[in-house]
Formats: structure tokens, C-alpha cells, sequence
């Protein structure tokens, strides 16, 4: 099983939300995803990036990690930061529950993560930070 | 003024950018306010031909703008839908809340 990875640390600015999300895609190009599944995963990792920046964060600037790894048809993705980290992670995946309401954050950021992709797994430690673990198999719907 | 945007009271038309996510949601939510400050709207367009991407935070604008524009029997409507963003509507219960108008070609 041959793996190819790649990692990015960047600056919680939400400018770079597009970028992490763009350069993952052209990391999987190889994989010759299809546009849905290249939307689902861009999509995912907006999302897994922005909680990080504002909620992690609380859009204080900071370092955002991420990590993309391939095998076979597999992709693994993981956003990390040290941010505020969660209390409750089974409360804040709940869809519709944000603690920004007005900042009107639609509560829907780990429903898509977990709707997008096929795995989706979130660790957490009030005061330390946040990992976001995503995975998905690319070409499962063929 | 970054958004492109066509006024004719009581209706206007904003040109969602190509990109929706949390940056432009910010952007986009203070500039579409400071237009419904300006003008007597009652109809508020989202058009989404330009638009290729759009996350969770694009939802947050489009539900408080039909919120705020609600408490004056204002409508929010979108229109344009690639895919994409119709999936991200219908995963999310938008499309119960925006009304869509389907007349348009889709692109």
C-alpha cells in the first residue's frame, strides 16, 4: 500500500479557507476524482478550516494544520488547531446548534462534514484544541 | 462596493460571488445590508450563475437576510443553482426557506 501525503500550516485568516480547500483538490487530482466528489470534499474541508478559525480560534490569528493523505482510492484529511478547543463535541455536531448565532453561523459545519464524507471523527480538549479526522473513498459511486 | 448588484425598487438583485464561503459571506452580508439601508426593498434576488462553491456560512447569510427582510413582509429568493450549491441548499433545509425560481436555464 503505497501512501502519498501532504501537510499545510497556515495562518487562521479566513482568507485562507479558500486556499486549504483549493490545494487539497489539486493534491487529489491524481485520484482522478469527479466533480461531485472534488465538491463534497472541498466542501468538507471548508468547513473542518472555518470551525478552526473562528470557533477554535475565536478569530484570533494562529497556526491552522492540515494533513491529506492517499492510498489506493482513499482520502484522509485532518484539520488541527490549538485553539478553545469543545466541551461537548456530541452537542456541537448536532445540526442547527451553534454557539454564534450572531455571527449567523448556521449550525451546519460537522452536518455536511459528516454528510460529505464518509467518515468522520472529532476529538477534542477545552483548553488544547480541536482535530477533525474526514475520510472518503474516492470513485465509490461507479 | 465588491458585490454586483441591480436595484429597482422595490427589487434587487445581488450577484452572489463566485466563492461563498465564511470571507465572503462577511463581505457579502455587509454590503447586501447596507443596500436594503439605502433602498425600499421588498424582493431580494440572490442570483447564483456565478457562483461555484458555497459552504455553511453562505447558508447563515441568506437565512438572516430572510429573517431581517421577513419583519417587513419582504421575500428572499435564488436563483442560478449549479448543483453544488442546490445540494448544499437541500442539505441544509434552505430550499424550505428561499424560495427557488426555477425558470431560469440552470448553467
Amino acid at each position: 500500500m503505497k501512501t502519498n501525503q501532504m501537510q499545510l500550516i497556515f495562518d487562521a485568516r479566513s482568507v485562507n479557507e479558500c486556499f486549504a480547500r483549493v490545494a487539497v483538490a489539486a493534491f487529489l487530482t491524481d485520484l482522478n476524482p469527479t466533480l461531485d466528489e472534488l465538491a463534497d470534499i472541498k466542501t468538507a474541508v471548508s468547513e473542518a478550516v472555518t470551525n478552526a478559525i473562528i470557533h477554535g480560534y475565536q478569530s484570533k490569528e494562529n497556526k491552522v494544520r492540515l494533513y491529506c493523505t492517499v492510498w489506493d482510492n482513499n482520502v484522509e484529511i485532518i484539520v488541527e488547531d490549538d485553539g478553545v478547543g469543545i466541551a461537548d463535541v456530541k452537542k456541537a455536531m448536532e445540526p442547527f446548534y451553534t454557539t454564534k448565532p450572531e455571527l449567523e453561523r448556521s449550525g451546519m459545519g460537522f452536518a455536511f462534514m459528516d454528510a460529505f464524507m464518509d467518515e468522520l471523527e472529532v476529538t477534542s480538549k477545552p483548553g488544547v484544541g480541536t482535530k477533525v479526522v474526514m475520510r472518503k473513498r474516492i470513485g465509490a459511486q461507479d | 462596493m465588491q458585490t454586483k448588484y441591480e436595484v429597482q425598487e422595490p427589487n434587487l438583485i445581488v450577484w452572489v460571488p463566485q466563492e461563498l464561503d465564511h470571507h465572503h459571506a462577511d463581505i457579502l452580508r455587509g454590503e447586501v445590508e447596507l443596500l436594503l439601508h439605502i433602498h425600499r426593498i421588498r424582493n431580494l434576488i440572490f442570483d447564483f450563475s456565478e457562483t461555484e462553491f458555497m459552504d455553511s456560512s453562505g447558508i447563515g447569510v441568506l437565512i438572516g437576510r430572510s429573517r431581517n427582510l421577513g419583519y417587513q413582509n419582504g421575500i428572499v429568493y435564488a436563483r442560478n443553482l449549479n448543483q453544488h450549491v442546490e445540494k448544499i441548499f437541500k442539505a441544509s433545509g434552505l430550499d424550505k426557506i428561499i424560495y427557488i425560481i426555477s425558470e431560469e436555464t440552470k448553467q
